[in-house]
């Protein structure tokens, strides 16, 4: 006798816990092992390209904010960097180590909540809420300087929106030696736990061809186990100063390119971003950070591309302009939405509850993703 | 107990009542405080405060929700096979509750002296898993049905190193009754099963290594029979939404929310009963020495229930501090490795009883 089966199709999202944000997961399950995911995207889009073209340059910058809303300085740099290419200027060198080290702060707050909810998805609730503590450190900072905890309209094309705060170094510093002994507090907490072990490792192997080919990028390529990153292999701003690392997936618990591999790399990021902003924030120069702002921005016919290292993977912006004042046309190759492209293939003959494990591992942004 | 009431009213329907009444209070005050103190313990390890508006220190959180709960509307989906559907949450609650009717609180108060209470605690709870794929399978919806499937799965599969280690501990006392069990092990701590028993002699000594791994192995096994974390896999919050419980909503939800804590304290209660002395305090009593006997009942209460909410603590601290197996781990823990040391285990405890 045969029984007919069938594969069931489960709907995951737009409404789930752990689909961060309004992703839709379409899962063709037999029992609990996925045959096949099929991501749907859409449903947080807000034209941001489109709407671009109708701002001015500098009308721009607060959107950028709300493409990757968990490191929307990033946003803010690239966007900066872009078009402070097109337009030829050079910003005071005050001004680049206070980006450095913003961008670096939020990187590390990024990736916090990155681990975090990773964690969280697999049922480790509390160190969610401790990470939540350190991100809060660093919100506090940032607020203190831009006044804003979020979405922060901090780096303007040619220079910043405030001067840091004057407590902001002694703040910095006071965090870097805070956290030090968290990131020990996470490990044992987490990292080694042997059931997110269990939970993660030899779980969603990424072969290197393959995040090469599918254009991933971020530390869902560096946990594959390549040195890629582009603070070190396209230099911006002033990154070739400073002496830092890659730290790369190397399959400790498992295969290169599990999911441990990537949660561990932005664990041993955060490490990194800390020993930057160690070696930034003394060297801080005097200077005006709004001088080299321009009055009205309206640079000459041209393309550029700029890209750079959000916490999420490579960032670029495409602009094209006509010469007015408003870009022509705004391009965002958002790392969260190619790196998503990957979960179709990671999730193939695992089971549901390694659909959530793999998609944290990811750490995608939705709003990026839809932009 | 029974025979108490019965004698005063001369009616058995209203002395069942009355005795009934007891340990669903019982439950109601374990799922209202044990609410809280999930919330308040809870709040502590992940350096939250915890509720602080309702009441002094939050204290009436649980019953503001409680009132919240039987405000709403009933609202139910579709498709629904509403007979199952509104029996399942019935059924469940049934099924933690009935275990109550054999547990000993202590030598006065018992629902029914029952000689085989082990064996019906097992047989009674077992209720609940069909409650469980009722519910999930009434509310035709894919991840209730999901949950409800891993739920039967799980509880099946730790019922057995369960049954294991309770038989170990049938071999030791020779007898099925929880009433008994406890008594065997009176007066002070060092008669516990888990010291290996009241009689003084080399059995006791040798016994002592396996009872700690018994009562390791019942203790896991009773927390993924009563789906907490790290054996929260039914009702998975970020992978299945609410499991098999996802559609329910209102009181009917509320009375999942009630078994589960009802089982919580059901499992612990045993569990102290098999290896921690059951309601015999381990430190002597003060009715005895004050020569107030009426005194004893109530400090034996006292013992029972401080144990069992120790144990209910250590299930809050684990649930907050343990990430989740994944469905297919948990299966081979439990037949990997629960299940044969609980069996060697069995066979040791046999041979040294025979020494």
């Amino acid at each position: 006798m045969t029984i007919k089966t069938e594969q069931m199709v489960l709907n995951m999202g737009p409404q789930h816990p752990s689909t961060h944000g309004v992703l839709r997961l379409e899962l063709e399950i037999e029992g609990e092992l996925v045959k096949k995911v099929t991501p749907h995207l859409g449903y947080l889009h807000r034209c941001f390209e489109k709407h671009a073209e109708a701002m001015q340059y500098n009308q721009v910058v607060p959107y950028t904010d709300r493409l990757d809303y968990l490191a929307a300085i990033g946003n803010n740099f690239g966007y900066a960097l872009a078009v402070e290419k097109l337009l030829g200027i050079e910003v005071p060198e005050r001004v680049e180590y206070i980006r450095v080290i913003m961008a670096e702060l939020q990187r590390i707050a990024s990736h916090l909540v990155a681990i975090g909810s990773n964690g969280a998805d697999i049922g480790a609730l509390t160190p969610f809420l401790y990470l939540f503590r350190d991100r809060e450190y660093i919100l506090n900072i940032i607020e203190e300087t831009c006044g804003a905890r979020m979405l922060y309209n901090y780096i303007w094309i040619g220079g910043l929106s405030h001067d840091i705060h004057p407590d902001f170094i002694r703040k910095t510093k006071e965090f870097c030696n805070y956290f030090k002994p968290t990131i020990v507090e996470l490990d044992n907490l987490l990292s080694y736990n042997k059931i997110f072990i269990e939970r993660t490792a030899n779980i969603g192997v990424l072969p290197v061809d393959t995040a090469i080919n599918f254009g991933a990028s971020g530390p869902t390529l560096r946990g594959s186990g390549i040195k890629f990153d582009l603070r070190k292999d396209d230099p911006y701003s002033i990154y070739d100063r400073f002496n830092f690392e890659i730290p790369t997936g190397k399959g400790l618990m498992g295969t290169i390119g599990d999911c441990w591999d990537r949660y561990y790399v932005r664990i041993r990021e955060m490490e990194q971003s800390l020993k930057i902003i160690e070696q930034a924030i003394d060297n801080i120069p005097n200077g005006d950070v709004q001088s080299a702002i321009p009055k009205r921005i309206k640079p000459p016919k041209g393309t550029v591309y700029k890209r750079i290292e959000n916490p999420r993977g490579e960032l670029g912006y495409f602009i094209i302009s006509d010469g007015t004042v408003n870009p022509f046309r705004v391009k965002v190759r958002a790392p969260s939405f190619v790196n998503l492209e990957v979960l179709g293939e990671l999730c193939k003959g695992y089971l549901v509850a390694d659909v959530i494990a793999i998609l944290g591992s990811i750490d995608i942004v939705l709003g990026e993703v839809d932009r | 107990m029974y025979e108490y009431f019965y004698e005063l009213t001369g009616n058995t329907i209203l002395s069942t009542l009355i005795v009934a009444i007891f340990p669903l209070l019982n439950v109601l005050i374990v799922a209202l405080i044990g609410v809280y103190l999930e919330r308040k313990v809870s709040a502590r390890i992940q350096d939250r405060i915890g509720p602080n508006r309702t009441g002094p220190f939050g204290l009436f959180q649980t019953i503001a929700d409680f009132v919240k709960m039987l405000q709403k509307e009933d609202a139910t989906a579709k498709d629904i096979d509403s007979k199952l559907y509104n029996i399942a949450p019935v059924l469940v609650f049934t099924g933690s509750f009935a275990v109550y009717a054999a547990i000993p609180f202590s030598s006065k108060l018992i629902g029914s002296e029952v000689e085989v209470g082990l064996f019906y605690v097992i047989a009674i709870s077992s209720l609940v898993v069909g409650g469980i794929l009722m519910a999930g399978w009434a509310s035709n919806n894919k991840y209730s049905l999901l949950g409800a499937m891993r739920s039967a799965a799980q509880i099946i599969s730790y019922e057995i190193p369960t049954a294991i280690i309770v038989l170990s501990i049938v071999m030791i006392t020779g007898t099925l009754s929880l009433d008994k069990i406890s008594n065997m092990q009176t007066a002070y701590f060092w008669n516990w099963n888990i010291l290996g028993g009241a009689e003084f002699g080399l059995t006791k000594f040798l016994l002592i290594p396996f009872m700690i791994v018994g009562f390791i192995i019942i203790f896991i096994s009773t927390l993924a029979e009563v789906n907490r974390t790290p054996f929260d896999i039914p009702e998975a919050e970020s992978e299945l939404v609410a499991g098999y419980f996802t559609e329910y909503c209102g009181m009917k939800w509320a009375m999942f929310m009630l078994s589960e804590y009802g089982n919580m304290f059901a499992v612990s209660a045993i569990v102290s009963i098999l290896f921690f002395g059951g309601y015999h305090s381990p430190i002597g009593y003060l009715g005895n020495s004050l020569g107030i006997e009426w005194l004893i009942p109530f400090e034996q209460a006292f013992w029972f229930l401080a144990k069992g909410w120790t144990f209910i603590l250590i299930q809050i601290w684990l649930r907050w501090t343990l990430p989740r197996l994944r469905v297919d781990q948990l299966m081979s823990l439990c037949w990997k490795y629960l299940i044969p040391y609980a069996f060697v285990n069995l066979i040791v405890i046999g041979i040294i009883l025979l020494l």
